[in-house]
């Protein structure tokens, strides 16, 4: 009987484990590789021209772009010296006011060293969170900043790629519900900007990309790193096992 | 005068160089308890042949404090205690230090690493009854090491000053604004400002990197001097010490030095590998590790929509969060029934006696002070409640294995409820996961407080003379 009731109650207790809390946004699976040094010297490239006008990146140093490819030199002479006309081994500051940058956009824009490890969740990546965020801006004339965006509504921050993109309005769309067609608002295209859907998406990713390497620069390294330890432990073990068998051929 | 006398000290495993390292080993000897003590603990130190799986996790917890400490120590460098600059140095470490990233991610999985081999190793003691005639002091010692883990991990975690830092140093602090009286002067001491700051900050530190590991060296050391004095338990619950040769030998003893150590060494290299897959290749493990919202910078105007601990500690925060007013009712009702189990069950005055003054004063108690402290209070009593293991235990053997069908029940069902309490302890609050949690404290607590009956109703299994297999 008790172990009935036991029984019972460890089965009642499993189901729950399945239950998550909270509400889910879906986020598109950003198409990005760390590996791929010509994407993250294009989304290097798109980042200090596109957002650290705005944001900083306070913790990560020009120099370190040496990671992906590029030399001292053309980091001075394209990321540097056109901006900010600081030395090569500067932190990624930005030059905007807190107290002016507070009343544009309501709050300081955040610091973008580690926003993809920090926009991480049960949801999906930060580079998914990131890659979604950027293609989900549309025309809002209710916003200070006459933008809004489905991912992260009522944001601080207007579309700072539009040029790219061009302006997305909200409109009813068709869409596959459970059996039935549904009608739902999403951001569709009104105004095209200088880069087809397909050449902005591809430049978001790269964006993501290099904002994915700039979360953790060691990433690249520790995985490659990791590997050899892991083959060092992998021959090791049966070695040692032998070691232990062999010591204890006598215990009965 | 003369140095003591003893006999030299014969080597005889370096070929050439026996004679020289024989003769150092002997100037020692003879100003030092060198010999003495390498017997005591090693080479003459007896240990049951017949340790299995589960008795690797304590020569493995010692090897992640080494690796704590010996990488907090490079840590320590690099950090910057300050509200204004900890945020930043720790991503210089993890940047700009060469080797910064490794040493800080050896630290970080090694504190989830540390929680993980210190509970396999209290579940096997409670598996195997460790706790028991003449252990009850190694499981004291043992329970303050665990009280002392989980005090250094608290404030280690404030360091990296990110919002989760923040905001779950604030929670845990607050709680003592709940106590009665002195509470909010209390909180305010502990914190050395009216909000965590930097002087919170300063202080966690000096707990963190001073303090703490101080106790917990001592400790470790008066854990391991007090299972040497008695040895150690195994998994049939034998003792080794009734059954010795003539040489005084006990005959399923074997020297822990080379023996347990070559093992030991088996053991260091399977956790290695795991160990390193994480460090490697998913350092955050999936936010367990490192949450999220760690990587952004502490606000204090900024509340977090979902604070949750690291999860070593949720299954506690569960229960805190469990003890709701409603449950309250559920916890007196608990209360009165206990009291008239034991009033009418116990043997002996005493138990009688205790619950009978106890209890109305907790039920008075329960009816003028708010749930929230009741929380507190549970959460604390649930970490507590293990020091009481030897003397719950009534059972006539010690292990799992020959105990009735009760204890193998009661166990499992306690290791599941420990887990559940942990996974809600992670999640946001839901009117499900609240009820869960509600179900699991009862458990929890039923574990522990009904263990002097159900270990001895039950039908045990004869116990063999001599350890098996």
């Amino acid at each position: 009987m008790i172990k009935k009731i036991m029984a019972a109650i460890l089965l009642s207790a499993l189901p729950t484990l399945g239950i998550a809390a909270g509400e889910h946004v879906h986020l598109d699976r950003a198409p990005i590789n760390t590996s791929d040094t010509a994407s993250l010297q294009r989304g290097a490239a798109l980042f200090i021209n596109y957002c650290l006008n705005c944001h900083s990146a306070n913790y990560m140093r020009y120099n370190r772009l040496k990671d992906i490819g590029l030399n001292d030199k053309e980091i001075l002479e394209n990321f540097v010296q056109p901006f900010t006309g600081g030395k090569v081994g500067d932190l990624m500051k930005n030059t905007m006011d807190v107290s002016e940058s507070k009343v544009w956009f309501g709050a300081q824009p955040p610091d973008l060293t580690v926003i993809a490890r920090s926009r991480a969740s049960g949801d999906g990546s930060g580079a998914d969170w990131l890659y979604t965020y950027l293609r989900t801006f549309y025309r809002d004339a209710s916003r200070p900043t006459g933008w809004n965006n489905t991912t992260f509504p009522n944001v601080g921050m207007p579309h700072a790629l539009w040029e790219l993109q061009g302006q997305q309005e909200m409109k009813p769309t068709r869409v596959r519900g459970d059996g039935f067609m549904a009608s739902v608002d999403k951001p569709v295209l009104a105004k095209p900007g200088k880069l087809s859907a397909l050449e902005y998406d591809r430049a978001v990713a790269d964006l993501v990309n290099y904002l994915v390497y700039m979360g953790e620069p060691a990433a690249h390294g520790r995985k490659n790193i990791g590997l050899g330890v892991l083959i060092f432990l992998a021959l090791l073990f049966p070695l040692i096992y032998a070691l232990k068998k062999n010591f204890w051929k006598d215990v009965h | 005068m003369a140095a003591t006398k003893k006999e030299p000290v014969v080597v005889n495993f370096a070929g050439p160089f026996n004679a020289p390292i024989g003769g150092l080993l002997t100037w020692v000897d003879q100003r030092f308890p060198l010999m003495s003590q390498w017997k005591d603990h090693m080479s003459e130190y007896y240990a049951p042949k017949n340790f299995n799986f589960w008795y690797y996790f304590g020569s493995l917890a010692m090897l992640v404090l080494v690796l704590q400490i010996v990488t907090g120590i490079f840590l320590v460098m690099h950090y910057k205690p300050s509200a204004a600059e900890a945020f930043a140095s720790v991503e210089y470490i993890m940047r700009d230090v060469p080797g910064g990233w490794l040493i800080r991610y050896m630290h970080s999985t090694g504190a989830s690493a540390f929680f993980i081999v210190i509970y396999l190793h209290m579940f096997r003691g409670l598996m195997y009854g460790s706790y028991r005639a003449p252990r009850e002091l190694i499981w004291i010692f043992g329970m303050v090491i665990y009280l002392c883990l989980m005090a250094e991990a608290f404030f280690g975690y404030l360091l990296p000053w990110g919002q989760m830092s923040y905001w779950g140093a604030q929670v845990i602090i607050n709680l003592f604004d709940a106590l009665p009286i002195i509470g909010p002067d209390l909180s305010t001491w502990i914190r050395g400002d009216f909000v965590v700051g930097d002087a919170t900050l300063n202080r966690f530190f000096a707990f963190h990197v001073i303090a703490i590991p101080l106790a917990i060296l001592g400790l470790v050391a008066a854990h391991i001097m007090a299972l040497h004095e008695v040895g150690s338990n195994n998994p049939d619950g034998v003792e080794i010490k009734q059954n010795k040769n003539e040489k005084g030998i006990p005959v399923d003893g074997i020297p822990f030095f080379p023996y347990y150590v070559v093992k030991d060494i088996l053991g260091v290299v399977v956790f290695a590998l795991v160990f390193c897959a994480i460090l490697f290749f998913a350092p955050e493990m999936g936010g367990y590790f490192l949450e999220y919202n760690n990587f952004i910078p502490a606000d204090p105007l900024k509340t977090p929509p979902h604070i949750a601990p690291v999860w070593y500690f949720t299954p506690y925060y569960s229960i805190l969060r469990a003890t709701t007013e409603d449950f309250m009712w559920v916890l007196r009702i608990g209360v009165v029934a206990y009291t008239l189990l034991i009033l009418f069950t116990a043997r002996g005055c005493l138990p009688k006696l205790l619950a009978a003054l106890i209890a109305p004063v907790v039920l008075i108690a329960m009816g003028v002070i708010e749930a929230k402290v009741w929380g507190v209070v549970l959460m604390g009593v649930a970490t507590l409640i293990f020091f009481l293991m030897p003397w719950l235990d009534k059972s006539p053997v010690k292990s799992i294995r020959y105990k009735g069908s009760y204890s193998r029940w009661a166990l499992t069902t306690f290791v599941v409820v420990f887990l559940v309490l942990g996974y809600y302890g992670t999640q946001s609050v839901t009117a499900m996961g609240t009820l869960i949690s509600q179900v699991g404290t009862l458990i929890y607590f039923a574990f522990f407080l009904l263990m002097p009956w159900y270990t001895q109703m039950e039908q045990t299994l004869p116990v063999p003379d001599r350890v098996t297999g």
